[in-house]
């Protein structure tokens, strides 16, 4: 209840933000503008709609994640709207949780509107409707789900600017952190491979959510990999949030 | 009578700026509120009243120190669902309504719909924000956002009301309004802990307060018992005499026209004016005696330390 009315300010909050209606129309262009593209471009036109709109729904999700979670706690307390929330019987971690139920309710509500126009597209060339592209959305959702998880942890004690950046470096991280999987596999054992298979357990690995080749190019997609990825996204949504409300915990409030 | 809070020695130390310095704000605070009572909590700008306030509210931790609400550890939410707070300075979501605000607040109690309703009518019935109910918050004056910070405070029917400068920004007839209102909740038999400036308003409704100064609490007590009775001076307006006529009697404050305003600071002397002023032919415009006010003791005590 309290969570849930927490949730819902925070969705009335994000849907009055100017900044998600520009990044939705970015977003609508982007995914009506593949179709420019793929009659520029030699090659399957359908295949290049499909993987350049996915693509849109994922970046600009993603900023949408980004820009309205770096500022969310961050607002509550610098016009110290915090001051009245907390002398509630209110646990901080309810607090946390509700911001973050909030905002992914507004990042759903927003890729289901691009998901949409999307299959709209793809729909006016292939003339049916291709459920495996949902797929793929959905994992493009859970990773979005677990980037406004790490944007509220860094607002949760840095300002929005740096909390951007932060949120930004981890998603960038997040994509190219697979390329230690390779080189872990061509190291021979010793300190410097544990270094690295350390590192390559710490940092994120977001191409867990990437099912946008696969599914583009009809590939198949070994059994099991559906629930991993589900279980990691779910998994590290978890202990970021978890950390979150550790920090927001100690926090003073002046 | 059991106390609705109890605070013991409460310290704490910020480290603030670029370059951190540590400033102890909280020197060891004891005090307890009783159930049932008003409580003036006053003091000098940055004395650490609000501080205080949000030690106990556990927006900031204290260094070391306890504090009890009506028994329980204040680390508990639970310890906050008999409890509303009105912080310095409201501020709010201003797109929402009075109504929706309300609702919302009412909703982190878990209120049901029929019970919120009906205590929402209510609020905005007492608060005087009743035309004002649909309106957006941004659109309020500070005097609305304050009542509309006072009814969010007593969505929960709290019995502990604590308010922070309630009478902040309100014009003398909202002042008077609020006044009622935090005497009324004692006739419900409420407790509230409030922080002024406006040491009459605490004068007028208070049955104990406590002096802070520098992180200390430096007076804490009965108001009557602080507050004595006796004569500071008395204040004579008299017409029809010259200021020379009372050299040796009282101290000329100002002349208006043929008025002399007097401070007699001798009781006896007073008699001694009245027939100065009746042989001469003179008239008495008005007269009154100035007791000692929490004023004088406020700014005696802050003076002092």
């Amino acid at each position: 209840m309290k969570i849930g009315a927490i949730a819902g300010i925070t969705f009335k909050e994000a849907k009055r933000d100017r900044i998600l209606y520009l990044l939705f129309f970015f977003a609508a262009l982007g995914i009506g503008g593949a179709r420019v593209l793929a009659i520029l471009t030699v090659g399957d036109r359908v295949k290049i709609i499909k993987d350049v709109g996915l693509a849109s729904i994922s970046v600009f999700g993603v900023l949408m994640a980004i820009l309205i979670g770096t500022g969310l706690v961050y607002k509550e307390i610098d016009k110290k709207t915090i001051f009245t929330l907390l002398s509630k019987p209110l646990h901080r971690a309810e607090f946390i949780l509700g911001k973050f139920l909030g905002l992914v309710l507004t990042l759903f509500v927003m890729t289901l509107f691009m998901s949409l126009i999307f299959l709209a597209i793809v729909y006016a060339h292939t003339l049916k409707v291709e459920g495996t592209l949902l797929v793929a959305v959905g994992y493009i959702f859970l990773e979005l789900v677990l980037v406004t998880a790490v944007a509220i942890l860094f607002s949760s004690f840095s300002t929005p600017i740096l909390s951007s950046l932060f949120a930004l470096a981890f998603y960038l991280i997040g994509h190219l952190s697979w390329g230690l999987e390779l080189i872990l596999k061509k190291m021979t054992p010793g300190a410097g491979r544990t270094l690295v298979r350390a590192l390559y357990t710490v940092l994120p690995d977001l191409e867990n959510f990437n099912f946008r080749t696969e599914v583009v190019h009809g590939l198949p997609i070994p059994p099991g990999i559906y629930l991993s990825s589900f279980l990691y996204g779910v998994c590290y949504t978890a202990f970021i949030l978890g950390l979150a409300v550790l920090i927001f915990r100690r926090r003073d409030f002046i | 009578m059991a106390d609705a809070i109890r605070i013991d020695n409460l310290q704490k130390k910020f480290r603030l700026g670029f370059i951190p310095k540590t400033r102890q704000i909280l020197k060891g605070i004891t005090f307890s509120v009783r159930e049932g009572e008003i409580f003036g909590y006053l003091g000098p700008n940055g004395a650490g009243k609000t501080t205080t306030i949000k030690c106990l509210l556990d927006l900031i931790h204290p260094d070391t120190g306890t504090i009890e609400i009506f028994g329980r550890s204040h680390l508990s939410p639970r310890s906050r669902q008999p409890l509303g707070f009105l912080p310095e300075n409201p501020y709010f979501y201003d797109y929402l309504t009075a109504t929706e605000f309300l609702a919302f607040t009412a909703d982190l109690f878990g209120l049901d719909r029929v019970e919120k309703k009906e205590r929402i009518a209510r609020l905005l019935k007492l608060v005087g924000l009743e035309q004002a109910a649909g309106l957006p918050l941004r659109k309020f004056s500070r005097g609305m956002l304050q009542r509309a910070g006072l009814a969010q405070a007593l969505v929960n029917d709290p019995k502990l009301v604590i308010l922070d400068e309630p009478l902040g920004g309100m014009d003398p007839i909202g002042r008077k309004e609020i006044r009622d209102i935090i005497v009324r909740f004692k006739e419900e038999g409420k407790t509230v802990f409030f922080t002024s400036h406006i040491l009459q308003d605490i004068e007028m409704i208070c049955d104990r307060v406590a002096i802070i100064v520098g992180g200390r609490i430096v007076k804490e007590g009965v108001l009557r018992d602080l507050v004595s009775e006796r004569v500071l001076f008395t204040e004579m307006t008299v017409s029809g005499l010259s200021p020379e006529a009372f050299r040796g009697l009282g101290e000329s404050m100002s002349t208006r026209g043929d008025r002399v305003l007097l401070k007699v600071y001798d009781e006896s002397k007073v008699d001694e004016v009245l027939a100065l002023v009746h042989g001469q032919k003179g008239r008495l415009v008005s007269l009154s005696p100035r007791t000692e006010t929490l004023e004088d003791i406020f700014i005696e005590t802050v003076t002092r330390t």
